[in-house]
C-alpha cells in the first residue's frame, strides 16, 4: 500500500498571477514602465509559435501542391521573376534589421533606461514605413507581370505565382497590423514586453519565410 | 439499469454476429483467379475483428454487471495485472494480429495491383463518362487508335473522339455499350475517364478501381466463369451516378468471337 | 503608472449591455455556450437532412409533403429528385462533420471548461476567441445560403473530390455557386478554428494555475489540447485546398481540372490541371479530422467515468501517451482513404501499415477504460451511461477498421455502406454519445439546474438501441456490395436490399424522434429542473471547485492553487472517498500511479 502525501508546491505570491507551475514565467521584469489593465488576459508567450506552426503549415500545403501540379503536368511554363522582387527582399530584410533595434532600444526604455519622454518610436515607424513599401513593391511586381501578359489564370506558374506572393502579403499585412498596434500601446506607455517580442518574433518569421518563398519561386516556377 | 445495460449490449452483440455467421449477406460467388486471395483475408479479418468485437463487449458487459450500484462500504480492488500488463497485452496480441492481417494482404494486393499483366493478356478500354461506361477492343490490327477528346461527340456516335479518317489504327476499333470478355483468358484493362471522376466496380470480379481524369490507370484480371455481371460506378459523379452502370458478359472464347465479329458489322 | 503583477487578481464586473454579454461577448463560457447553440442547430439540422434521406432510400417514388417548398426544382411535387438527394447528402455530411462534430465536443466544451479546469481566468485572446465563434458562425451561414441560392448546394459529397469540384456548374446542379459557397464556408470554417487551436494551446501551456503541472491536467483537457494540436495542421492544410477550389471557379485557374475532359460534347477550357492533388490534401485534412470529432470525447468520457467509477484510472499516463499516438499517426495514414483512387500502388501498403498500427493505441485506450471499472464503485447515471454507451460504439465500430485498413479487402468494400457504417459509428455515434454524456454532466455547473434523469436514460436507451438498429446493417449492405452514394438502387444485385433499407429508415426515425426528448429534457431542465448544488458528481477537477455557475472571471477574483492529481477517487478525506484539485488536505490513495 503505497501512501503518497501530495506535497502543497511553494507558492511565490508575487507570481501567482499566468504563472503555470509548468507554464514558461510569463511575468514581465519590467518595473514601471508598463501597465496591465485589470481585466487584460494573462499573457501567453506560445500563441506566436503556434502561429507561424500554422502558417507554416498551410505554406507547406502550397508548396506540395505546387509540386504535384508541376510534376503531373505538361503544359509548365517558366516565367523569370520580376527584377523588383530582389529589391522587395532587400526591403524586407533590412525591416527585420530596424525592427530588431527598435526591440532593443523598447527594451531598455522598459527597463527604465530612458524617461517616459523618449518613447524610441522613430526606429519602428521606419520598420512599419519599409513593410509597407514592401507590399507596394509587391503589388508593383504584379503590375509587371500583368504587363507581361502573365495573368492568374495564364499558367499553373502564374497561378501559383500570385497565390503564393499574395497569401504572405496577407501575413505581412497581419505583421504591419502588429507593428500599429506595439507602437500604439507604445504611445501610451500599455505595452507588454510579451507583445513587443511576439510581434518582432512574427516579422523575423515574415522574412524568413519570404526567402524560401523566393527560394521557390526561383528554383521551380 | 447497470444489469439491463449488460444485457443489452450482451444481445446487441449476438445478434450483429448471427448475421455474418449465417451468412445472410455476403458478397456473391467470386469468378476470379485473383479474388480467392482477398476472400481469404476478409474471413481472417472477420474472426479476428469479430473475436475482439465479443471479446471487448462481453467483459465491458461483465464489469458494468458486477462492478456498478455496490454498496457504499464495499471496497475497490485494483485490476490485477495493472496498466502495464494491458498495454503489453495490446501490443503483443493485437500489433502481431494487425501485423500478420497486413503481411498476408500483401499478397492479395500484389496480385492485382503490383504485378504486369502477361503479354498475351487482351486490351480492351473502358472510359467512363457521365453517367455510361463505353468499352474500345482494338481491332484485328490489335492497336487502339488515338484519342482526341475535341472530336467526341456523342450525337455522332464518336464516343471516345477518334479519328479514322486519318489515324489508321483508329478505323477497325470496335466500340460498345456492353463489355463482353472471353472466360479464362487475362483482361488488361485500361481505364479512362472522360469528364470527372469515376469508379469501376464488379462484385463477382473483385475488382474495383477509380478512373482518374487525366491520368490513365490499367487493371488486369482473368474471370473463369460464364455469366452476366452488373459493372457499376462507385465514385460519386454528378447526378445520375446511381443510375450509371453496364453489363460484364462473360463468354466462352467462341461466342466472344461471334460477339466481337457482330459489333465489328455494325 | 504602476506594477499590477498584483498577488491576488481582482474580481472584475462583467459586460452590461446585451450586446457584449451575450453576443459579442470575450467571455469563454458564452462563446462556448454560443459554439453549443451552432452545434445543436446544425446537428438537428443535418438529422432533417438524414431523415429526409433515409425516406427517400426506402421509398424513393412517395412524396414528402411540403418538401417542394425547400426547393421547387430539387423536389417537385414533394418527390425527391436524385441530384436533389445528393444535395441533402452533402450538405448533412459537411453539417455533421465540420459544425456538430467538430464544434460541439471541441469548440463548446473546451471553450467553457478548458480555462477553468487548468485554474485561468479565461484565453489569453478573447478577442481572437469571439472571432473564432463568429467565423464559424459566419461559415454555417454561408453553408446554409447555398441551399437558396442559385440551383441549390453543392452534390459532390462532404469530400468534394476533384475535378467534380472544379469544373462549374457543367458538373451538375450546385457544382458552380454551390460548391463556391461550400469552399468559401469551410476555408472560413477553417479559421475560426486555427483561432481557436491558438488560444487552447496557449491556454494549456502558458495559463495553468500553480501546481497545475501538465500531468496534473484533467483528461478533458488533455484531449483538447491534443486535438488542438491536430486541428492546428489539418485546418492549416483544408484552407489553402479550398483556397485553390475557390480559384479555379471564380479566377479560371486550373489546379485540379486535367485538361482534355469533355462535357456535352465541349472540351474543359482547362489544361493540365491534377485531381489526385485534392484528393491528397483533402484526406491529409480528412483524417485527421475523424481524431478531431472523436478525441475530445474521449477525453470528456475518461473524465466522466473516472468521477462516476469512484477509483483512478489504471494508467492516466498510458491513455495520455496513447491519445498522442493516435494524433501523430493520423497524419501517416490518410492514404487509406485513396487505396483504389488510382494512387501508385505501393503507397497504398505504405499507408496500410501504419494505418493497422493505428489500432494498437486504439486498443490501449479502450482497454484502459475497460479495465479501470475492475472493481469500481461504478454509478449508473445519464452521462455514466452514454459514456458507456460511447465505449461499446467506439469498438463496434472500431472493428471494422481492421478490414477497411486493408487494401485487399478495401477493393471489395471501398464505397459502401460498410464504410458508411464504420465513420458513423466510430466517429459520428461515438462522438455525438461523448457530447450527450458531457450534456448530462456538465449541464449543472453551466445552468446551476439539474437535467432530468429519467428523461435522460429514456433518451439514452432509445439513442443506444436505436443507433446499433441503425449502423449494424450497414456494414451488411456494404459486404453485399451496396454502393454508397446512390439515390436509388436500380441495380438488380440491390433490389434483395432494399428490406433492409426499410428497416434502417424506420429505425432512423424512431432514433431520431429521441432526440426530440433530448432537446425538451434541455430546455426544461433549464429552466424548471432543480437546482444543482456545486459540486453534484462529487467530482475532484477545477470546475466543480467554483460556484455554479462560475462568475465572470470562474473563480470570484482568487486564483485557486492544485495540490493533487486529477482524480484523486477512493481516498478518505474530510469530504468523503474524493478529494477536489484544490483541496489542501493531504491523503492516503492506494491507486498511485508508478
Amino acid at each position: 500500500m503505497a501512501s503518497t502525501l501530495h506535497e502543497p508546491p511553494q507558492i511565490d505570491l508575487n507570481d501567482v498571477l499566468g504563472a503555470g507551475n509548468g507554464g514558461s514565467i510569463n511575468i514581465p521584469t519590467d518595473g514601471g514602465l508598463r501597465s496591465v489593465l485589470h481585466h487584460s488576459p494573462a499573457p501567453s508567450s506560445s500563441a506566436i509559435w503556434v502561429a507561424m506552426f500554422a502558417i507554416s503549415m498551410m505554406f507547406a500545403a502550397f508548396t506540395s501542391a505546387l509540386i504535384v501540379r508541376k510534376g503531373s503536368s505538361m503544359d509548365w511554363e517558366s516565367f523569370a521573376l520580376p527584377s523588383i522582387l530582389y529589391f522587395n527582399t532587400f526591403l524586407l530584410l533590412v525591416s527585420s534589421v530596424t525592427l530588431e533595434v527598435a526591440r532593443r532600444r523598447v527594451d531598455a526604455f522598459m527597463r527604465g533606461a530612458r524617461s517616459a519622454a523618449q518613447r524610441p518610436t522613430s526606429w519602428l515607424y521606419v520598420t512599419l514605413a519599409l513593410g509597407l513599401l514592401f507590399v507596394i513593391g509587391q503589388y508593383v511586381a504584379w503590375q509587371q507581370l500583368r504587363a507581361q501578359g502573365m495573368y492568374l489564370a495564364t499558367n499553373p506558374s502564374s497561378s501559383f505565382f500570385y497565390v503564393l506572393t499574395a497569401a504572405h502579403a496577407l501575413h505581412v499585412l497581419g505583421g504591419l497590423g502588429g507593428l500599429i498596434y506595439i507602437t500604439y500601446k507604445l504611445s501610451k506607455l500599455t505595452l507588454r514586453r510579451n507583445t513587443m517580442v511576439a510581434t518582432a518574433r512574427y516579422w523575423h518569421f515574415m522574412g524568413a519565410l519570404w526567402v524560401y518563398l523566393m527560394l521557390l519561386l526561383w528554383f521551380k516556377l | 439499469m447497470a444489469r439491463l445495460f449488460a444485457i443489452t449490449i450482451v444481445v446487441i452483440a449476438i445478434l450483429s454476429a448471427i448475421p455474418i455467421l449465417r451468412h445472410t449477406w455476403v458478397a456473391p460467388e467470386d469468378i476470379s483467379t485473383h479474388g480467392a486471395l482477398i476472400d481469404e483475408q476478409m474471413s481472417e479479418t472477420m474472426a479476428e475483428a469479430g473475436i475482439s468485437f465479443l471479446a471487448a463487449q462481453f467483459i465491458l458487459a461483465f464489469f458494468v454487471w458486477k462492478f456498478s450500484n455496490r454498496a457504499p462500504d464495499a471496497k475497490l480492488k485494483k485490476f490485477p495485472g495493472g496498466a502495464k500488463g494491458l498495454v503489453i497485452g495490446a501490443l503483443l496480441v493485437v500489433g502481431i494480429e494487425v501485423m500478420a492481417l497486413g503481411l498476408f494482404g500483401v499478397k492479395a494486393w500484389a496480385n492485382v495491383y503490383l504485378d504486369a499483366p502477361s503479354a498475351n493478356a487482351m486490351p480492351v478500354q473502358v472510359q467512363a463518362g457521365q453517367f455510361a461506361f463505353y468499352f474500345r477492343y482494338p481491332g484485328v490490327d490489335g492497336k487502339f487508335g488515338g484519342l482526341h477528346p475535341e472530336l467526341i461527340n456523342e450525337g455522332s456516335q464518336n464516343i471516345f473522339g477518334l479519328d479514322p479518317e486519318h489515324d489508321v489504327d483508329a478505323r477497325d476499333d470496335i466500340v460498345a455499350a456492353e463489355m463482353a470478355i472471353p472466360v479464362n483468358k487475362e483482361i488488361h484493362l485500361l481505364m479512362h475517364a472522360k469528364d470527372v471522376g469515376h469508379s469501376f466496380f464488379v462484385r463477382e470480379l473483385r475488382v474495383q478501381q477509380d478512373f482518374v481524369p487525366g491520368l490513365d490507370v490499367s487493371l488486369h484480371f482473368t474471370a473463369t466463369k460464364i455469366g452476366k455481371y452488373e459493372i457499376v460506378c462507385t465514385q460519386l459523379c454528378g447526378l445520375g451516378h446511381y443510375n450509371m452502370k453496364a453489363y460484364l458478359e462473360v463468354m466462352s472464347q467462341q461466342d466472344f468471337d461471334d460477339w466481337l465479329k457482330k459489333q465489328a458489322g455494325q | 503608472m504602476h506594477d499590477m503583477s498584483a498577488p491576488v487578481a481582482h474580481q472584475h464586473a462583467p459586460p452590461t449591455s446585451f450586446i457584449r454579454k451575450y453576443v459579442f461577448s470575450l467571455d469563454h463560457k458564452v462563446i462556448g455556450k454560443q459554439y453549443y447553440g451552432l452545434a445543436l442547430l446544425a446537428a438537428y439540422v443535418g438529422m432533417g437532412l438524414s431523415w429526409l434521406m433515409r425516406f427517400h432510400l426506402a421509398w424513393n417514388s412517395t412524396a414528402i409533403p411540403g418538401l417542394q417548398f425547400l426547393s421547387a426544382s430539387g423536389a417537385p411535387g414533394g418527390v425527391m429528385t436524385p441530384e436533389y438527394y445528393l444535395q441533402l447528402m452533402t450538405m448533412h455530411g459537411t453539417i455533421m462533420v465540420f459544425f456538430v462534430l467538430t464544434t460541439a465536443p471541441f469548440a463548446a466544451f473546451g471553450n467553457y471548461f478548458l480555462p477553468i479546469q487548468v485554474g485561468a481566468e479565461d484565453m489569453p485572446f478573447p478577442r481572437f476567441n469571439m472571432m473564432s465563434f463568429w467565423v464559424t458562425f459566419t461559415a454555417f451561414l454561408v453553408l446554409m445560403s447555398s441551399f437558396f441560392v442559385g440551383d441549390g448546394p453543392t452534390l459532390g459529397g462532404w469530400t468534394q473530390y476533384a475535378p467534380l469540384n472544379a469544373i462549374g456548374s457543367v458538373g451538375g446542379p450546385g457544382q458552380g455557386t454551390g460548391v463556391v459557397l461550400w469552399a468559401v464556408s469551410i476555408a472560413l470554417f477553417c479559421v475560426g478554428q486555427l483561432l481557436g487551436a491558438l488560444n487552447f494551446i496557449s491556454t494549456t501551456l502558458d495559463l495553468r494555475v500553480k501546481g497545475m503541472s501538465m500531468m496534473r491536467l484533467p483528461l478533458s483537457a488533455w484531449s483538447w489540447f491534443i486535438t488542438s494540436c491536430i486541428g492546428l495542421t489539418a485546418f492549416a492544410v483544408l484552407m489553402p485546398a479550398c483556397i485553390l477550389v475557390i480559384l479555379d471557379h471564380v479566377a479560371g485557374t486550373s489546379f485540379f481540372v486535367a485538361s482534355g475532359l469533355v462535357m456535352n460534347d465541349q472540351v474543359l477550357p482547362h489544361s493540365g490541371g491534377s485531381t489526385l492533388l485534392w484528393q491528397h490534401l483533402f484526406w491529409f485534412f480528412g483524417h485527421p479530422e475523424v481524431y478531431i470529432a472523436i478525441v475530445p470525447s474521449m477525453g470528456i468520457v475518461s473524465h466522466i467515468l473516472l468521477a462516476n467509477q469512484r477509483k483512478p484510472m489504471l494508467s492516466q499516463r498510458v491513455l495520455i501517451y496513447s491519445m498522442g499516438a493516435l494524433a501523430v499517426l493520423s497524419y501517416m495514414v490518410y492514404g487509406h482513404h485513396m487505396f483504389v483512387s488510382g494512387m501508385n500502388p505501393f503507397s497504398s501498403l505504405v499507408f496500410s501499415f501504419p494505418t493497422l498500427v493505428i489500432t494498437i493505441p486504439s486498443t490501449i485506450i479502450v482497454l484502459i477504460w475497460t479495465f479501470s471499472l475492475y472493481g469500481s464503485k461504478l454509478r449508473i447515471n445519464s452521462a455514466s451511461l452514454f459514456s458507456l454507451g460511447f465505449i461499446s460504439m467506439f469498438v463496434s465500430g472500431g472493428v471494422s477498421g481492421f478490414f477497411l485498413a486493408q487494401p485487399s479487402i478495401d477493393i471489395m468494400l471501398h464505397a459502401t455502406y460498410f464504410v458508411v457504417g464504420h465513420f458513423h459509428l466510430v466517429m459520428g455515434v461515438a462522438a455525438m454519445f461523448g457530447i450527450f454524456a458531457g450534456t448530462y454532466f456538465w449541464f449543472p455547473k453551466i445552468t446551476g439546474r439539474m437535467m432530468s434523469e429519467p428523461l435522460g436514460k429514456l433518451h439514452f436507451w432509445l439513442s443506444f438501441v436505436g443507433a446499433y438498429c441503425i449502423f449494424m446493417p450497414f456494414h451488411y449492405l456494404g459486404m453485399a456490395g451496396n454502393v454508397r452514394r446512390y439515390s436509388t438502387f436500380v441495380d438488380d444485385f440491390l433490389q434483395p436490399l432494399i428490406p433492409v433499407h426499410k428497416f434502417i429508415t424506420i429505425a432512423a426515425f424512431v432514433t431520431g424522434a429521441a432526440q426530440l426528448i433530448f432537446l425538451y429534457n434541455l430546455f426544461y431542465s433549464r429552466f424548471k429542473g432543480a437546482p444543482a448544488p456545486d459540486n453534484p458528481w462529487e467530482a475532484t477537477s477545477l470546475e466543480w471547485s467554483t460556484a455554479t455557475p462560475p462568475p465572470f472571471d470562474n473563480f470570484g477574483g482568487k486564483h485557486p492553487i492544485v495540490y493533487h492529481d486529477p482524480y484523486q477517487y477512493g481516498v478518505k478525506s474530510s469530504v468523503g472517498d474524493y478529494v477536489m484539485q484544490t483541496s489542501p488536505e493531504q491523503v492516503e490513495t492506494e491507486f498511485e500511479e508508478k
